[in-house]
């Protein structure tokens, strides 16, 4: 076993620590209360790599491994779980799954850009009636010669209304049995004829984010968008949240030393009774869990990192550590609050905020609920993984370092 | 074209120092870039780039110094040197300066030697000066712009930003300079300039390698210690009214000499 993070991990945490912070954190404030995005955080995080850290170089990445995944979501979501989000989408439930299930030309002409930072990219499975219950979509991809005509609307998109390509799920067989059987997933660009999108304000958390909605109408989709074969969209669709879990989950951890760090240092500025508020046992109990949650949730989220880099499948720890962290992230939250007394419920300091962020993340990609059935389920042996046809590949520096060859 | 960045690492400018029992200053956060070296690196990145030369990072000074170097490696420099000795310990500017300037010989001398404005730790600026004595190279400090630069011609023109305003100074190269925040905007590290920087080896090269005896110190520090606490007392001036309050103040101000 070894627990040491390499001199390549640890400087390119520090490079994406530093980006949040200097470039993001001291107007993250404005930016939550217009409810609007910071509009250069979007092509900064490309122009710096960031939208493409763990894409092999020969599709436009930086061939970095899938613990630095982790670690730059935690660093994002220290500063904001809005940034996060985007690594989720983008980079979770998107580019790796073109990674995955992509054929050559589609990761040439989808993957390449979007790891380039070119391009934004976002992931259409909920639809208004649709959350946790994926096989209940209504929306619809009708065959017609070389082109799929899809209908349908999607919600609860996270950048909606910024992302260029969409990993889109619709069935193109509603009889199947089982229903999720006819799902089939697709490419759709925002340039598409009958695409329209908009943004959902109002929301308890992620403000300074993107979330909308997007609908199709008649949108003609040729076949080479096809991701994967017909019917295979549920098992894609579920290999992508085994992606985009574990970067929320790696979010939380962010978050929940977000709360942890905040706290010490309140602790150590203010006084009550006398002596400074870390004195007091009590307060010191939250610390102590706050520290427990960090530690542990780090834990998990790396192991998973680690079997993503071996290959292995993790499904399930991938579930438990997204579970864990983020039911955390909000106890964490609350204690931060708590600690910082009145003052943590106005939004003068930073904890508030990390409690209505944190809030969304045990509801979207699987609720705490879900994963919770879905622990139940390995234990008692009601629940297996089988293979699927395409693995997520396994990281291979060498692989991942070689550059693309220009013809 | 040779440009030559001088860096140290320093306590993160928001850690706090303090000078413990033994009287040796001690923080806890880990070190990091100079921050005026940013600045210093990113200059010599973006005329390695426009200039198609070489760019090297060196600093004097222990192991921990090496996260400065790979900082600067990771950002765009070429490559990085070390110097470091234990005839080094407790070493004044001048020694410091010594040990820059041969190394730099080394190195195989330089057209342009760039450095942060001051060693943020320290406050201190005066190795800018005694390495360029040392060199025999043109000094330029406080530079917030390089106007022109001709390598070919060996010529520099810079503006330099005084407390009384802008100066517009031309110098032959090669030159020594000491740079301003004003003058860019700190480059990040890039993904692959990180991947590079953590696979480098760093040579050390011992104060016998640049043919140097550390000789007699001029200057040593002998102690330091904690700024003296601020003691204050808190006194509310009462009255019937914000004039007679006023007054009172007035006078109080003026018996304790403050107005």
């Amino acid at each position: 076993m070894d627990f040491l993070l390499t001199e390549e991990h640890l400087m390119a945490q520090k490079m994406v620590r530093d980006f949040a912070q200097k470039e993001v954190y001291p107007t993250i404030k404005e930016w939550d209360r217009k409810q609007q995005m910071n509009p250069d955080v979007l092509p900064r995080m490309g122009e710096l790599g960031i939208l493409g850290i763990n894409i092999p170089m020969m599709y436009g990445g930086q061939g970095f491994d899938y613990i630095t995944l982790a670690l730059a979501c935690e660093e994002l979501e220290r500063v904001d779980t809005t940034l996060r989000v985007v690594m989720s989408v983008h980079m979770g439930l998107n580019s790796m799954a073109l990674l995955q299930w992509g054929t050559e030309e589609q990761k040439q002409r989808f993957l390449v850009p979007q790891a380039k930072g070119e391009k934004y990219a976002a992931f259409g499975l909920t639809e208004p009636n649709a959350g946790s219950d994926v096989a209940a979509m209504t929306s619809t991809a009708r065959r017609e010669g070389d082109v799929y005509i899809l209908n349908g609307e999607k919600m609860w998109i996270s950048l909606a209304t910024k992302a260029d390509n969409f990993l889109v799920f619709a069935k193109t067989d509603t009889h199947a049995n089982p229903t999720h059987a006819g799902i089939t997933a697709f490419i759709v660009t925002k340039d598409m004829k009958g695409f329209t999108a908009g943004d959902i304000h109002g929301k308890l958390g992620v403000r300074a984010g993107s979330t909308g909605w997007f609908a199709m109408e008649n949108v003609e989709v040729p076949i080479e968008n096809r991701l994967g074969e017909e019917g295979e969209g549920f098992y894609i669709a579920m290999s992508c949240l085994d992606n985009g879990r574990y970067t929320v989950g790696a979010g939380a951890v962010g978050l929940i030393r977000a709360c942890l760090e905040d706290s010490l240092k309140y602790c150590h500025e203010r006084s009550t009774f006398g002596k400074e508020i870390g004195k007091h046992q009590l307060v010191q109990q939250k610390i102590a869990y706050m520290q427990q949650w960090y530690d542990a949730g780090r834990l998990l989220i790396l192991k998973t990192g680690w079997m993503k880099n071996m290959g292995m499948r993790n499904t399930r720890e991938t579930s438990m550590a997204k579970w864990y962290a983020t039911d955390m992230s909000v106890k964490a939250a609350l204690e931060a609050i708590q600690i910082h007394g009145a003052y943590g419920f106005s939004d003068e300091y930073d904890v508030e905020r990390y409690l209505r962020n944190g809030k969304g993340a045990v509801i979207y990609e699987g609720t705490s609920e879900i994963h919770q059935l879905m622990q139940a389920g390995y234990a008692l042996g009601y629940r297996v993984d089988r293979p699927i046809r395409c693995e997520l590949p396994a990281y291979d520096p060498e692989v991942w370092q070689r550059e693309a060859v220009v013809s | 074209m040779h440009v030559v960045v001088v860096t140290k690492s320093t306590p993160d400018t928001a850690a706090k120092v303090t000078v413990d029992a033994s009287g040796k200053p001690t923080w806890t956060e880990a070190m990091v870039i100079n921050p005026w070296d940013e600045y210093a690196v990113t200059e010599a990145v973006l005329l390695k780039e426009a200039h198609k030369g070489q760019a090297t990072i060196l600093t004097v000074g222990t192991e921990e110094h090496n996260e400065a170097l790979k900082q600067g490696l990771a950002i765009g420099l070429d490559q990085a040197a070390r110097v470091w000795d234990d005839a080094l310990v407790g070493a004044d500017s001048l020694l410091y300066a010594k040990a820059v300037a041969a190394a730099i010989q080394k190195l195989g001398n330089a057209d342009l030697v760039i450095f942060g404005k001051e060693f943020a730790d320290l406050g201190s600026d005066v190795h800018v000066y005694q390495v360029a004595r040392k060199l025999g190279y043109a000094v330029l400090g406080s530079v917030s712009k390089i106007l022109e630069i001709d390598f070919s011609a060996k010529t520099i023109k810079v503006e330099r930003m005084l407390e009384q305003g802008k100066q517009i100074v031309t110098s032959k190269l090669p030159a020594v300079i000491a740079v301003l925040k004003d003058i860019n905007e700190p480059k990040y590290p890039s993904f692959i300039g990180i991947r590079k920087a953590a696979k480098a080896e760093i040579p050390v090269w011992s104060l016998a390698d640049l043919g140097l005896d550390a000789g007699t110190r001029q200057t040593q520090v002998s102690a330091y210690t904690n700024p003296p606490k601020i003691e204050g007392e808190v006194e509310i001036i009462e009255g019937a009214s914000a004039a007679e309050k006023a007054a009172k103040l007035a006078d109080k101000l003026i018996e304790a000499k403050v107005i």
